[in-house]
């Protein structure tokens, strides 16, 4: 077990390599490892924002989804009001009609009737005069027995 | 082993692989190589370790080289496994420097990691077989050849020195020299906060002077020693191991020397060793499932040495395994003990 002078380049060799590390190691290897790790930190925070930016969306798309059922539910329930005012529309407008359609009916009957009853009435006269005329064998002046003819044309 | 012409005594054996390669003057005063440690002692200070220096310098550019080529390429994105690793192992000495340094240092963080890798590659050459180097360096004309530079109290107290250097540095700058003095001076025992009177504080003060250099010159000793002592006991205890079973000691099996006689044949060592690493590599190819790789080998090491050798290749399993752990511990102690002293000394008590 000597003790020489190697000791003493022992140490001037590990001065040279800490030198070394110092130089040529370590700040690179530091720069990086903390690079990458800030790098992980940013990816962490970035991935937590995303979570939260993510919950905010289903949280609007569910607000969406509801204003929309709202909304089709708001457009159903305005067609189908829609729908009975055209029906009761239709329906007064075809009850309408056919009460004008009766009316024109019941007016024409009328107006052919009265017609009939008028032809009748003057036809009614003459057979009369006719009649009579038959019956006593002789001229009867139409004339002369206006106010009894008339008599009885009215109660036609 | 068999490739010297007499086969070493135990003492020769545990000796030689004890002795540094050690350069210097010789007596006569030309320079060269020491053969034995008589003459290496006789050698002086100013003689050097070859080994130690070389294996140092091989296993620093190791780290330089390693961590530099990663520090380069590093970015910021997806780094690859070997970066992954590189940069966990910075991490870690990172945060250890953090939470045991409370002061600003750009030397500290990097001072800590050359220290902790550099004795952490120089531990693990504890882990290559004791006799491999020595015997590829002899076989190459190489005498001595002692591989691992923390079992050299030369390269553990040479690094301990410059941390010793840099606790004065330290100090000095973070306390002054009139505070630095003062914390030698007035510690433990403060003579005007005890309130002594004038007459004996010179006395005191002495006391205090001898008590706090004494505990400073401990910083480095006991750094250094520290590492030094842990891994010259674990090799030892790896010589140990080799010697007792496997090596010159003449206990390799007595049915080998009946069959070659005194000398075992240096192909007979090199077939045993090609069988070994083929059983292995069969094993690891998946041509071998795991239980006949281990009777094989079991079968391998009673053909190669007997029961002896077996018995030393499990020891010597055992003990590497348990000396993984001391290797890494000793190499993270050093590391810690430098970055607390240095912590210690920037700070005001």
């Amino acid at each position: 077990m000597n003790m020489n002078a190697t000791l003493i380049l022992q140490s001037i060799a590990m001065m040279v390599f800490v030198w070394f590390c110092m130089k040529f190691i370590w700040p690179p290897l530091l720069k990086a490892t903390d690079e990458r790790r800030a790098k992980i930190a940013d990816g962490l925070a970035a991935s937590d924002r995303a979570e939260k930016a993510l919950a905010e969306a289903n949280v609007e798309v569910e607000q969406q989804i509801k204003a929309a059922r709202d909304k089709a539910g708001e457009i159903v329930d305005q067609a189908n009001q829609r729908h009975s005012q055209i029906l009761d529309q239709a329906k007064d407008d075809a009850v309408g009609e056919r009460q004008r359609q009766v009316a024109a009916g019941e007016a024409e009957i009328t107006q052919s009737a009265n017609q009939a009853r008028e032809e009748l009435r003057a036809t009614v006269a003459s057979l009369a005069v006719l009649g009579a005329r038959q019956i006593l064998e002789k001229e009867v002046d139409e004339n002369t027995h206006r106010e009894l003819l008339d008599k009885l044309i009215a109660e036609i | 082993m068999s490739s010297g012409s007499e086969a070493p005594t135990s003492g020769e054996y545990i000796q030689h692989h004890l002795q540094n390669l050690t350069f210097g003057q010789h007596a006569d005063g030309s320079w060269g190589i020491a053969h034995g440690a008589q003459e290496a002692a006789a050698m002086g200070f100013w003689s050097f370790h070859v080994d130690t220096l070389a294996w140092s310098l091989i296993l620093g550019f190791t780290f330089f080289f390693l961590f530099r080529n990663v520090a380069k390429k590093a970015n910021s994105g997806v780094p690859s496994r070997f970066q992954a690793m590189i940069e966990s192992v910075v991490e870690f000495v990172d945060t250890s420097v953090k939470e045991s340094f409370h002061g600003t240092s750009r030397l500290i963080a990097p001072l800590a990691l050359t220290l902790f890798v550099w004795v952490f590659f120089m531990n693990l050459m504890d882990l290559i077989p004791v006799d491999w180097l020595p015997t590829v360096a002899k076989a190459s004309g190489v005498p001595y050849q002692k591989v691992v530079p923390s079992t050299d109290v030369n390269a553990t107290l040479g690094m301990a020195i410059t941390v010793f250097v840099l606790i004065l540095i330290y100090s000095i700058r973070y306390k002054g020299v009139k505070g630095f003095l003062a914390e030698l001076i007035f510690n433990p025992l403060n003579p005007k906060q005890l309130g002594m009177p004038k007459v004996v504080w010179p006395l005191v003060m002495a006391f205090n002077l001898i008590l706090e250099t004494v505990s400073l010159l401990a910083k480095p000793v006991s750094l250094g020693l520290r590492l030094f002592g842990n891994m010259y006991a674990g090799e030892l205890i790896f010589i140990l191991i080799a010697l007792v079973f496997t090596a010159g000691s003449g206990l390799v099996g007595a049915g080998l020397s009946s069959v070659f006689g005194e000398h075992i044949p240096w192909w007979f060592w090199t077939v045993a060793v090609i069988a070994v690493f083929a059983t292995l590599g069969a094993n690891l190819k998946g041509k071998l499932d795991n239980k006949k790789t281990l009777w094989l080998l079991l079968g391998e090491m009673m053909v190669i040495g007997g029961l002896a050798f077996l018995g030393g290749q499990i020891m010597h399993f055992g003990w590497a395994v348990f000396h993984i752990l001391v290797i890494t511990l000793q190499a993270f102690i050093f590391m810690m003990l430098t970055i607390v002293y240095l912590s210690m000394a920037s700070e005001h008590h």
